[in-house]
């Protein structure tokens, strides 16, 4: 297939390549009758080229708000009320919708959880496929079929042929999500957010679709927002992972540190809760209580009401700590952490 | 580790043991048939040759759970497991097979005999959402079966459905209320109290903690290995988190389209999988090593329940396909102590097949 650019970027090399794609500070807020729901509170992170970010949290905990952010497909009551999207040094928040409509699909991509959501019920694949190509430029139509044809052999699809004429329903739910990550991939974007896109497969499958992912992003230098929940699948594909709670990101880092050494006291829960991480048989290690309501959050930290190593400074909201190292650093929201800050290595 | 455990489960089941299963499965098997319509009789009539489809959801399954055991069921989507879980617990009748409780089978029965042993067998759903009338109050919800079975008098309701209520976990005030005002992992724990409301011995729980976080998931975890305990309750539970079966059941078993691949006892099935399904399987499992893996996938979908393949159902993935399992079915034989597999490379060695016969003499 072709792709853009041969020359692999050195992921995991100490000095950061100018990032694509630049989040600071973001804060996106539902304005409900109920109240102002604060599901992004100040979000950053970086994503430099080819590189693989996990962005892991539980429901509620505005990872996919994010997500929708970034590609500016927040609805209202919702609005992005603050922070910096910056994709190659442009800033994207506030950009016209006509603007941004030329950047989605185009420079930045999704996918969703439920492939559904991007595939049209009614329109055969070939016209789904080709229609994402001629919306952004000006090629014929038998180039755009040719490009939908690469893609989808590049998501590894069989018989690309027969498949273009056919509909989604005649797809099983692994070869929907190929088709629509193949459509993401149609402009070569820049980014591509994946919102849990496996989570609705199989085990089998779901390891076919990270191959895939992996394969891809590898080869491509597509960066990744990988979104999930499940920090197993985080484990093996991302480079960097951010943690969020309750609308903030709570600890980041590369995932080796993350996972080996956590620094949040939320984190290392969420790492002990997992069952395999546990004895057989015995008792779970388990986080006490529930996610708060992000309505009316209680000043502090979130996470302090279940937090076994709360303090009294926890009643006020404890900032973004950075430990000393290669950029980008390793950042903790915690008055407490589990690894001391001037020692961390 | 595993006394419980070992007792063969039984395909052939030459003597019965002296204890006799708590639940007991034997050749189950469950067909869904698509009748036809008048259009399509109407169509036969003129040389259509329209045919009924008919799913094997489950095809001759045997089970055997002890008393106080847990078994983990596996597999994927479309395997049979839900289907068998169903036929375990009562809620489908079996098309093939018979169901037994403490040895007894169901079907012999009186009318009155079995609703007795019905009433100790309850389940647990995977949708705490859809699972629960969205119209009655946890009091009702929770209060309602035992009442109408005579395990309490009506007057007494609150006061049971309270002490129900302080056994998973939540506030007993809270009964009045109606399910949307509760979370996600609150819903689970109404379901568990319901099912426990009619004091049962078996508990079916189907993907019932898949929808939840995994720190609630952990929680509700912890409160099934609790009451497991307190209770001496026995469970059948079906998951498709190898992770989740892993750490809870005694005994494992695999299915793939309506069969069963393999069984045996946790630790030594995670520990050598012997069928190539669930190597494949086990290979997929997410480890939370922080290292880059390379993702080696099974290729292949998983074949329609429809039109299942020939032979071997796993032949068209399999790394280890040979003509003959295209051929004929391998059947479920005993390839050590408790444990079982359904595959050809378990039968006495061929030419090509040595590498196999010799991973399953573990």
């Amino acid at each position: 297939m072709s792709v853009v650019g041969a020359a692999g970027p050195a992921v995991c090399a100490g000095v950061a390549p100018a990032p694509v794609l630049e989040v600071s500070g973001l804060r996106t807020h539902f304005f409900t009758k109920a109240g102002v729901v604060k599901a992004v509170d100040d979000v950053s992170f970086t994503l430099a080229r080819g590189e693989v970010l996990g962005l892991v949290g539980e429901s509620g905990s505005g990872k996919s708000i994010t997500g929708y952010s970034i590609i500016g497909l927040v609805d209202p009551p919702g609005r992005v009320v603050g922070g910096s999207i910056r994709l190659h040094g442009r800033e994207l928040t506030g950009l016209p919708a006509e603007e941004m409509r030329q950047i989605r699909g185009n420079r930045v991509a999704m996918i969703f959880q439920d492939p559904m959501m991007t595939l049209n019920p009614v329109l055969r694949i070939d016209r789904q496929m080709t229609e994402a190509v001629l919306a952004h430029e000006a090629v014929g139509k038998r180039a755009a079929l040719a490009r939908a044809r690469e893609a989808l052999v590049a998501v590894g699809i069989a018989s690309p042929d027969e498949r273009l004429r056919a509909y989604p329903h005649q797809f099983s739910g692994g070869m929907r999500q190929r088709v629509a990550i193949a459509i993401a991939l149609m402009n070569r974007p820049d980014v591509i957010i994946a919102d849990e896109p496996t989570t609705a497969l199989d085990v089998t499958i779901q390891g076919q679709i990270l191959f895939e992912m992996q394969k891809l992003a590898r080869e491509t230098g597509t960066a990744l927002v990988w979104i999930t929940h499940d920090l197993s699948v985080i484990a093996g594909l991302a480079d960097r992972v951010c943690v969020m709670y309750a609308g903030r990101v709570v600890e980041s880092g590369s995932c080796g540190e993350l996972l080996s050494r956590p620094a949040h006291p939320y984190t290392r829960g969420l790492l002990d809760s997992v069952p395999s991480r546990n004895p057989r048989r015995a008792r779970l290690k388990q986080i006490p209580g529930m996610t708060p309501p992000l309505i009316d959050l209680p000043a502090g930290c979130a996470f302090r009401e279940r937090c076994s190593r709360a303090i009294g400074r926890c009643a006020e909201a404890p900032g973004i700590t950075r430990y000393p190292g290669p950029v980008p650093a390793r950042v903790v929201r915690c008055h407490a952490p589990l690894v001391p800050i001037d020692g961390a290595a | 580790m595993n006394a419980t455990g070992i007792a063969p489960d039984g395909t052939q089941a030459p003597q019965p043991p002296a204890v006799p299963a708590l639940v007991e499965l034997k050749g189950v098997s469950k067909r869904f048939v698509k009748t036809l319509d008048l259009a399509a009789k109407v169509g036969n009539l003129l040389g259509a040759g329209v045919r009924e489809e008919i799913v094997h959801a489950v095809d001759r399954v045997s089970l055997r759970i002890e008393p106080g055991q847990v078994v983990g069921l596996v597999g994927e989507s479309g395997c049979g497991k839900s289907t068998l879980g169903r036929l375990a617990v009562g809620l489908l009748a079996p098309s093939a097979g018979e169901r037994l409780w403490r040895g007894q089978r169901l079907a012999d029965l009186s009318p009155a005999k079995a609703r007795e042993c019905q009433l100790r067998m309850q389940m647990i759903f995977q949708d705490p959402y859809a699972s629960l009338n969205p119209r009655m109050r946890v009091l009702d919800l929770v209060g309602e079966a035992p009442v109408v079975h005579g395990i309490i008098a009506p007057r007494q309701k609150v006061e049971y459905v309270g002490l129900q209520l302080n056994r998973v976990g939540l506030d007993p005030t809270l009964m009045r209320r109606f399910p949307h005002q509760f979370s996600g992992g609150q819903r689970a724990r109404i379901g568990i109290a319901r099912a426990l409301a009619v004091r049962p011995e078996f508990l079916v729980c189907d993907e019932s903690v898949a929808a939840l976080d995994v720190s609630i998931q952990a929680q509700v975890l912890n409160l099934f290995m609790d009451l497991r305990e307190a209770l001496d309750l026995t469970y059948l539970f079906i998951s498709h988190d190898l992770g989740v079966v892993q750490h809870m059941s005694d005994r494992v078993m695999v299915m793939y389209l309506g069969r069963v691949v393999e069984s045996g006892p946790t630790p030594e099935l995670f520990a050598r999988p012997g069928h190539p399904y669930t190597q494949a399987l086990l290979a997929e499992v997410g480890r939370l090593e922080p290292r880059k893996r390379v993702f080696v996938p099974v290729r292949g979908e998983i074949p329609s329940p429809l039109d299942p393949p020939t032979g071997c159902h796993f032949h068209p993935r399999c790394p280890e396909a040979m003509p003959r399992c295209r051929d004929a079915a391998p059947p479920l034989v005993e390839i050590g102590p408790g444990r079982q597999s359904a595959c050809w490379l378990n039968a006495a060695p061929e030419p090509g097949a040595a590498g196999g016969a010799q991973r399953v003499a573990t």
